[in-house]
């Protein structure tokens, strides 16, 4: 068996709208190529409106109209069930759901219907797809909360009944009580504080260990991904634009705009001024030229403004899309100075 | 504005049909500013004629051309709705987006006249005016007590998209930025009301324009002023289904369907412009 | 040393539920502190979801009455229940930044329209020229300028610009006082440092005050001169800020900190969390306990028989 559980190649996924009689064209995706191994966390960082999020929605199968892929691949290699999500009917992705890739929200009312009692919602989700029912199910459901160190008692409670960190705790329960290969976390800790942020990270990365599944790990937050992720990939405007191990993402970037985003996030203990990136996010609508990070690139010159630059492999599992990667320079070292540390 | 029309025109085939209705009934109740006779005289003509190349509509048993009385008939039928509607609006706006905006005692006391005509029976209401103002009831006193009972149901529905506004940030920031209660509400607040108001000026119109024609078919409003339910009034009362004046009933119906279809479709296809998901569906597949 | 704003005891207290099972639930309790007039500083307020720091904010915007002790802006008490003029002279002195940029405007209208209706109404100018000099001016201070803004609606321009635009409109009155919640949590990573930055610069070049409300401890420490800790309505921890998070005592500013998600050690997945630390910082909620100073210069909430 292959080591990768997901490749995606060349994948270009539109928004085509025909918005009452105007033609709109939104290239969220855009040539995007990447793969996943097993039991590897890998985060995607991006900003709102970068194409993140539709590119998720790709990998979870779950495009609407009007957004459509276009062109490529995005390949699973799930135990007996090989599936290519850009080409796959409803039925044949219907199988792998749950079972095989399951993701996990933000919102976590969202998911949880707010007048069915958790237990049920266990049911209606994973009944089907584990093929148990009665006890046998409900002792499955239970020994995986127990994991999850969630007494068997939520299973009666209803969603608002719960505060917000046990709620996503639940979700997450969701998502992985039929040991899915491949699990997608779209943003599951924006909406918390930051103590129940680092108990539920804590968590899903202990119950991928302990099950060897595969994350897709979405965040706009990097300092989640230095602490969960084991490789990350940067997405701009509709592309990915550099991925590599997460330490050398943040101590030895190649990508001017991986170097900004690690260089922008504060620490305790360090008050020496931080540098800010200036200009705006593209519109994917009408994205610039070439290089589509070159008017806010400070390494820009004019090759960047009219070609667009290949992946080139920069080291192990490390590629970048820079013309002048050779002369990005981390902007905050490895040690500046720790804080006092209690 | 001109553009989403355009578009409408072309993509929403239930618009185009309302507006072509409508356009149709529009032109045929504006025809009247041209008429030759005076629609309120009676015995112009030969009486019980049936259409014809010189009577189109053919006249009536009170010599009437049914053209030109239901050309009258419409206009004033037509501008009895607007009339109900445009007023009604006011009333419903300024409630609603008062009582949504402000809170507290203010909207309580609102909310409850609301709910008090909301809760009392229009019909009887209008019955009781016309007998004590018999003939001094004309057109304009009542679409002016209607537009009195046509607003709480939207005032309600208005109230609703304000409470949501008022904690919206901008109108916040609005308040920092020293802009006073009317200004929040009528520039900020009011652009998010006036789909509601546009999709509720139909069917307020149809309700009226509805009202008017039971309360004339009854006998209950000024007779002389030829609207579509005084025309059925005279028709009913010279039984003129029973001597054959088919035409008499058949025509002023037949128009008044036009007229409610198109309305209707009207109401509906901008409730669907409005209504942003039902637009994606019909962009979707 | 005059006072600009001056906190003295304030509580909130909200009733929550229906008929039947009324309680009341204290938002903030017993909340002190003040800023002086001479010495400009952001005084940052730090809190998780529930622990008041929003509710202050909105009552020292007068948004809110405090349900005891009182808040004074200048010597006068702060309420909404006011003439219009004496409102409209405290929004002169005291404008808010809001959390959401996408928010602040109305996305029917023109951006500028905020900010000329600012200029007009604190300012008093009537005059074209003079508003545009105004608001241009405004603009300059947070690097945009009339010319980039005028006439442009709030989806054609980024978070950061819009929320930079909406702190130059609180900037028109010269207020001497912004009270910004959450002003970055919003806004992309490669902008927010802009914005945080320009906080910086209002207070070192302008001289203006900020309050700044947020649940981040890294921003905190970049830009405050004094913070307060919250925990549930409680000030449980206050004073200089960087001797407080460098070395926070209170229980729950330790366990804050040591939540705080650590770059230092990027890819080594060290994520545990001390449960030592969670249950003993939350015991603490609901005890009364007070505030003693410290030689430092910090105050810590003490709880009798514990600690």
């Amino acid at each position: 068996m292959a080591n990768e559980i997901l490749t995606v190649d060349g994948l270009k996924a539109y928004y085509q709208m025909n918005y009452y009689g105007v033609q709109r064209e939104v290239r969220a995706v855009d040539d995007i190529t990447m793969s996943i191994k097993r039991n590897e966390v890998y985060g995607i960082a991006g900003e709102s409106s970068s194409g993140k999020t539709s590119f998720i929605k790709v990998l979870a199968a779950a495009m609407r109209p009007p957004f459509r892929v276009v062109a490529g691949s995005v390949k699973y290699d799930f135990k007996g069930h090989p599936i290519d999500v850009a080409t796959a009917s409803d039925k044949q992705i219907e199988a792998v759901r749950w079972k095989h890739l399951s993701y996990i929200m933000q919102g976590s009312m969202s998911v949880l219907n707010p007048v069915r009692r958790i237990g049920k919602t266990f049911e209606d989700f994973a009944a089907k797809p584990l093929g148990l029912s009665g006890d046998a199910f409900k002792q499955r459901v239970i020994g995986h909360l127990d994991r999850l160190k969630l007494s068997p008692d939520v299973l009666r409670a209803y969603p608002h009944e719960l505060s917000g960190g046990m709620r996503q705790r639940v979700t997450i329960g969701l998502a992985t009580v039929c040991h899915p290969e491949f699990i997608i976390a779209d943003e599951p800790t924006t909406a918390l504080d930051v103590v129940v942020q680092k108990e539920v990270l804590s968590l899903i990365r202990d119950i991928q260990k302990e099950m060897g599944a595969s994350v897709v790990f979405v965040t706009h937050d990097m300092s989640v991904h230095a602490n969960v992720a084991d490789r990350v990939g940067i997405i701009y405007a509709g592309r990915l634009v550099e991925e590599g191990p997460t330490r050398e993402m943040f101590f030895a970037p190649k990508h001017p705009y991986t170097a900004h985003l690690v260089a922008s996030l504060p620490r305790i203990g360090d008050t020496a001024q931080r540098p800010a990136l200036e200009g705006r996010p593209p519109s994917l609508a009408s994205p610039p030229a070439g290089c589509r990070f070159h008017p806010r690139c400070p390494l820009a010159v004019d090759k960047c403004k009219t070609e667009v630059p290949p992946m080139e492999t920069v080291g192990k599992d490390h590629r970048t899309a820079c013309w002048r990667w050779k002369d990005v320079e981390p902007l905050v070292a490895p040690h500046a100075s720790h804080g006092v540390m209690v | 504005m001109f553009a989403v029309f355009r578009d409408l025109i072309r993509y929403n085939l239930e618009f185009t049909i309302g507006l072509i209705l409508v356009g149709f009934v529009v032109i045929f109740a504006a025809l009247s500013f041209f008429s030759p006779v005076d629609p309120t005289l009676i015995y112009m003509t030969i009486p019980d004629q049936p259409p014809s190349g010189q009577y189109w509509f053919g006249t009536n048993s009170r010599g009437q051309d049914l053209f030109w009385q239901l050309s009258a008939a419409f206009k004033n039928s037509l501008i009895f709705g607007i009339t109900v509607a445009v007023l009604s609006r006011i009333i419903s706006i300024a409630v609603g987006l008062l009582s949504g905006y402000a809170g507290g005692w203010v909207d309580r006391v609102l909310m409850f006249i609301n709910d008090i005509f909301v809760a009392v029976p229009i019909f009887p209401i209008l019955v009781l005016f016309y007998f004590v103002l018999r003939n001094s009831l004309d057109s304009f006193t009542l679409a002016l007590i209607m537009a009195c009972f046509g607003w709480p149901f939207d005032a309600r529905l208005i109230r609703s998209v304000a409470l949501g506004l008022k904690h919206r940030e901008f109108t916040r920031h609005a308040v920092f930025a020293g802009m006073s209660t009317s200004k929040v509400l009528l520039e900020e607040h009011l652009p998010y009301v006036m789909p509601i108001v546009f999709a509720t000026f139909m069917n307020n119109m149809l309700w009226s324009i509805g009202l008017e024609v039971t309360m004339a078919v009854l006998g209950f409003t000024n007779l002389n002023n030829p609207t579509i339910g005084t025309v059925l009034y005279w028709a009913n009362s010279h039984s003129a289904m029973m001597v054959g004046v088919w035409w008499w009933i058949l025509i002023p119906v037949v128009l008044i369907v036009i007229t409610f279809i198109g309305l209707f479709l009207l109401a509906m296809s901008m409730n669907e412009y409005i209504d942003p998901r039902s637009r994606l569906r019909r962009m979707g597949a | 040393m005059s006072t600009l704003l001056d906190i003295n005891n304030v509580s909130k207290q909200f009733t929550m539920g229906g008929l039947l099972s009324r309680k009341l639930v204290n938002a903030v309790e017993g909340a002190s502190f003040s800023l002086s007039v001479e010495k400009p500083e952001i005084f940052t307020i730090i809190g998780e979801s529930g622990s008041g720091k929003t509710t202050l904010a909105r009552m020292i915007l007068g948004l809110e009455l405090p349900s005891n002790g009182t808040i004074s802006f200048r010597g006068k008490t702060v309420s909404a229940k006011v003439s219009r003029a004496e409102r409209l002279e405290f929004m002169a002195n005291v404008q808010p930044v809001f959390q959401n940029p996408f928010e602040a405007f109305n996305p029917l209208k023109r951006i500028d329209r905020y900010l000329e209706s600012t200029a007009r109404r604190f300012l008093k100018l009537r005059d074209r020229s003079e508003l545009d000099r105004a608001m241009d001016g405004a603009l300059q201070k947070v690097g945009l300028s009339l010319a980039e803004v005028k006439g442009r609606y709030p989806h054609e321009m980024s978070g950061g610009q819009l929320q930079r635009a909406a702190i130059a409109r609180a900037l028109i009155p010269s207020p001497p006082l912004l009270i910004a919640d959450e002003p970055v949590s919003m806004v992309d990573a490669s902008l927010r440092m802009s914005i945080v930055n320009l906080l910086k610069s209002l207070r070192d070049d302008l001289k203006v005050s900020v309050i700044y409300i947020t649940h981040d401890l890294a921003t905190a420490y970049y830009i405050s001169n004094r913070i307060i800790i919250m925990q549930r309505g409680r000030i449980v921890e206050m004073g200089d800020a960087r001797t407080v998070l460098d070395n926070p005592e209170h229980p729950y500013s330790r366990l804050l900190k040591a939540s705080v998600l650590s770059t230092e050690d990027a890819g080594d997945g060290k994520l545990a969390t001390d449960r030592e630390m969670v249950s003993r910082a939350n015991g603490l909620v609901g005890v009364a306990g007070r505030l003693v100073d410290r030689p430092d210069g910090r105050s810590v909430r003490v709880y009798e028989g514990a600690s």
